[in-house]
């Protein structure tokens, strides 16, 4: 045993001191490549002015505000798309996993086909097509479309009432002359990326509700309906409280990879994250140091984010026993 | 039950009344619906490669003359037009290979021999600089064969990497297995995109002066890189599912602890998670159309190259991205289709045993 012990100890220090030589090497190199080509390195590019304007952004943007200032604008772009969308996405594949497991045959083949046709085309090519549609093929703003009071949708976006403006609580976009005045915008760019993985990621999520549901116990729908349980009351404090516990996890690693899926941004030019880092590494040439920043955002929402879901977890199981 | 019987129908389309509803809700949609639909994806459609005809028809019949148009372009990108026969042909070779693959048309050795030929017979045929053929920089290489190759090879290399992996992770050095965590949590905490930022952007300042790497292979380094922590994360599933008598079965009949990693763990845990290795696949092949993001003419790059600069034609992008989604869809849709069957062969063979 105590040899044993030792040889496994030699061999991790073989490791540890293979790992610290290759280490070593690569920074070698990198720092020899780095001088030759008049790189420089270093964090300190983040507090000098950005030089370049963010198309859309929630925090206040102008180009002389700090690089580091902008990749902020960045995730907070990120996460005004992905919140959003997390919603939608998770409500919409609710509904279309229920709608797989219902007996009628036209709803069942129906969601079928949505979940197999959205699951198995690349996100990229959704959020090129949304973004044509909604560029191309939607009409200008002179005559938008207008399904509903004050909402307007053009290619210049969809306008929407919005609280404040001069007179009242709320702020309505009026047609004008050549454009939509008043209420907010969503841009063209927002709009296709929110529609591009909502729609998406609602199909993977039909698929985690539906496998929740089914991996419930047919002997627990069969004695509750037995006891004189409605469908509704059955769904609700029978299936839902048991099947949660299985739906949680893979639902909030959905939800992972939809934020780290709105990184798609950069292809459609939304200002996420991801695209204004791009930018950013194409001004400063600091490759290493605007990725490494990219990195770390989405390891933090991704820790953050197993810490919420454990925490979910913990209290979905006491809402079971409550149940 | 016979459909369309009365039985049938109450039971599939009006078993209560929020189904009867349901039916005639969706039964309505259709009628409203679908007449536009046919008229704009067929009826009206021109199928012609003639811009007049598709502006006269004015969007509201598909014009799918832009595929009939720039097929070449849509499938071999910037491959040069008169050797474009060769990319067809690498095509063809690799998707043979992958059927013979995946319906088992050959015998084990034989599926090797063919995969040894397929895989150097389509670099060949694609780089050329022998036999005869003139060689195509990987620069020009594009559409539908490099979205193969990248899914292709971004499979396989990723596989045995991902092996050694979660075997790293059951290892019992803390130092290996923490590594091997950390690279696996690492990768697939990130988006794909700052994988491939890190293969096009960082990997040429890291690597020796002179030993420049061709932006193809970086991206597919990439590529292996972000797929085999995935895959680790399946193999790793599966070799906590082998139960814990197997190993002790195993030592109990003297088998060393490779000896029955090699023929008794690693043949149950790699069978039994077949299908969600199917599932990485699907995504990988779904993925490669990211390198667009990096400047590479892969199917959906290739598109873009296709139309974005033709004024005649750069209306008609919808068409063009639905046959290419139909393009990917077959592909993934073939995979999972493929990953079902497994799962009932397997779940038929563990009912008789």
């Amino acid at each position: 045993m105590q040899g044993r012990r030792r040889g496994e100890l030699a061999i991790q220090a073989l490791l540890a001191a293979a790992l610290v030589a290759a280490l070593w090497w690569l920074l070698d190199v990198t720092a020899a490549n780095m001088a030759e080509r008049g790189i420089r390195s270093g964090f300190d590019f983040l507090t000098d002015p950005a030089g370049f304007a963010i198309g859309e952004s929630l925090l206040p943007f102008d180009s002389t505000d700090s690089a580091l200032w902008a990749l902020a604008a960045g995730l907070a772009n990120t996460l005004r798309v992905a919140l959003p969308a997390i919603l939608a996405s998770t409500l919409l594949g609710t509904l279309i996993g229920l709608g797989r497991l219902s007996p009628n045959l036209l709803l069942r083949s129906l969601c079928a086909a949505y979940v197999e046709t959205l699951r198995n085309v690349p996100l990229l090519l959704q959020l090129l097509a949304w973004y044509f549609v909604v560029t191309d093929l939607l009409p200008l703003a002179s005559d938008a479309l207008q399904p509903a009071p004050h909402v307007f949708l053009s290619k210049s976006g969809l306008a929407i009432p919005w609280l404040g403006g001069d007179s009242g609580v709320f702020d309505l976009p009026l047609r004008g002359e050549m454009n939509i005045a008043g209420g907010a915008t969503l841009t063209p760019e927002f709009l296709a990326l929110f529609l591009g993985l909502s729609l998406y990621t609602a199909a993977y999520v039909a698929e985690t509700v539906r496998a929740g549901i089914q991996a419930v116990p047919r002997g627990q729908s069969d004695a509750a309906l037995a006891l004189g349980l409605t469908r509704v009351q059955l769904f609700r404090l029978v299936l839902l409280p048991q099947a949660l516990r299985s739906i949680i996890p893979p639902l909030t690693n959905q939800h992972l990879s939809l934020t780290k899926n709105a990184s798609l941004a950069v292809a459609i030019g939304y200002p996420d994250l991801v695209s204004v880092a791009n930018t950013t590494l194409n001004q400063t040439g600091r490759a290493a140091e605007c990725i490494a920043l990219i990195m770390a955002v989405y390891l933090i929402l991704s820790l953050l984010t197993a810490w919420l879901s454990a925490w979910m977890e913990r209290r979905s199981g006491r809402w079971a026993e409550r149940a | 039950m016979k459909p369309f019987t009365r039985d049938w129908l109450r039971r599939n389309l009006f078993s209560d009344a929020f189904s009867s509803v349901t039916t005639l809700a969706l039964l309505a949609a259709a009628l409203w619906w679908l007449p536009g639909l046919i008229d704009w994806l067929l009826l009206q459609a021109v199928f012609r490669p003639d811009a007049a005809a598709c502006e006269a028809a004015n969007h509201a019949g598909a014009c799918w003359g832009v595929v009939a148009e720039k097929y070449r372009v849509i499938l071999f990108g910037r491959y040069p037009y008169e050797e474009q026969w060769r990319p067809l042909l690498a095509t063809v070779l690799l998707l043979l290979a992958i059927l013979a693959g995946g319906m088992r048309l050959l015998p084990r050795n034989a599926l090797l021999a063919a995969w040894a030929l397929a895989l150097p017979g389509f670099l060949l045929l694609m780089g050329g600089g022998g036999f005869g053929l003139s060689p195509v920089g990987s620069d020009l290489w594009g559409g539908l064969p490099l979205t193969l190759l990248l899914a292709t090879l971004g499979m396989l290399l990723a596989l045995p990497l991902a092996l050694l992996v979660a075997l790293g992770r059951q290892s019992s050095l803390p130092l290996l297995r923490g590594l091997c965590t950390l690279y696996v949590e690492l990768v697939r905490g990130v988006p794909l995109i700052s994988v491939l930022f890190l293969a096009s952007f960082l990997f040429p300042i890291i690597l020796p002066q002179g030993t420049s790497i061709d932006v193809l292979l970086r991206v597919q380094g990439g590529i292996v890189l972000f797929a085999a922590a995935y895959l680790s994360e399946t193999i790793r599933g599966g070799l906590q599912g082998v139960p814990a008598g197997q190993r002790d079965a195993a030592a109990a009949l003297g088998l060393g602890r490779w000896q029955a990693m090699r023929w008794i763990i690693l043949p149950q845990a790699l069978r039994a998670v077949v299908p969600s290795m199917m599932n990485s696949a699907v995504s990988i092949f779904k993925d490669t159309s990211l390198v667009t993001v990096v400047s590479m003419y892969e199917l959906t790059g290739a598109l873009s190259l296709a139309l974005a600069g033709d004024a005649e034609w750069r209306s008609y992008h919808l068409e063009g991205y639905l046959f290419i989604g139909l393009t990917y869809w077959i592909g993934c849709y073939a995979m999972s289709r493929f990953s079902r069957g497994l799962e009932q062969a397997a779940s038929m063979s563990r009912a008789m045993p």
